[in-house]
């Protein structure tokens, strides 16, 4: 990946011209965007629930309000269903605010499950709200979140 | 991952159950998660390296699946719940990046 900074005429590593510096430069503010927006939360959500309503309730999170280490926070989603066949839930979507993608994890599941509720470890780059959304089996949308205040964040630390 | 050394993966799934008892499975799977996000030691990004697809059959019948994100800790678990209908086979795959693919299976006893 060096090349991608060197001039084309190539000269010298240990000591680089002005003109490789300022290539260089400028091919690291062209990184990625550091993290997902409000808006692009907002995106991804309408990309689930589509033209339906977003209900408040029925989702609740279970995770630790402030975590040290945000390269691995618990995470518990739980869905308030009785899992029927008239009445289940058939996915859950996770998303989150400041990660680089809004997108966490999204599962589908069926009346079968017996309990809407999922377990995993996730990555936070920064203190930031999660947003659990559920798709119950009537064609409802029910939405819950969490805030959580991460002190070291993921992402940030290079690789030694 | 070299393609002869075998992903490790704990699974934790009841040997017995009862018919019709809510039963919980937790798959851990050993896997770096890169999120393509982090620079390396020599400042360029780390290429993305992730688990995407996670599937469990009861049976051979679907019973879970999961899409996983950059966003997912490193070494994926995932627990969930199902209903034990009947004694058999529970297998889980998992699938990601650069041809990763695993695939684990547990018996289950129903009375």
């Amino acid at each position: 990946m060096l090349s991608r900074f060197l001039p084309p005429c190539g000269s010298d590593l240990m000591h680089p011209t002005r003109r490789a510096v300022l290539i260089a430069g400028a091919s690291i503010a062209l990184a990625p965007p550091a993290s997902a927006t409000p808006a692009m939360l907002a995106a991804a959500i309408r990309g689930v629930v589509g033209v339906g309503n977003l209900q408040k309730g029925r989702v609740t999170f279970e995770m630790p309000p402030l975590v040290e280490n945000g390269n691995a926070v618990p995470l518990t989603v739980n869905v308030e269903s009785p899992m029927t066949e008239a009445d289940h839930v058939t996915a859950i979507y996770v998303f989150n605010e400041k990660n680089p993608q809004p997108h966490v994890i999204s599962v589908v599941l069926g009346a079968r499950a017996g309990k809407a509720r999922l377990s995993t470890r996730i990555k936070l780059a920064d203190a930031q709200r999660v947003v659990g959304i559920a798709a119950l089996s009537d064609g409802s949308f029910w939405m819950g979140e969490a805030d959580v205040i991460v002190t070291i964040a993921a992402c940030v630390e290079d690789v030694n | 991952m070299a393609a002869d050394t075998k992903p490790r993966a704990l699974l934790h799934v009841p040997a017995t159950a009862k018919r019709g008892e809510v039963i919980e499975i937790k798959t851990l799977i050993a896997h770096p998660m890169e999120s393509g996000y982090r620079a390396g030691p020599n400042g360029s990004v780390l290429p993305r390296d992730i688990i995407q697809h996670f599937v469990c059959t009861y049976n051979g019948e679907e019973i879970f699946r999961a899409e996983l994100s950059p966003a997912i800790a490193a070494n994926p678990f995932i627990t969930f719940f199902t209903v034990a209908t009947q004694s058999g086979t529970i297998a889980f795959e998992w699938s990601g990046d650069n041809g990763f693919a695993a695939r684990e299976q547990a018996a289950i006893t129903v009375e």
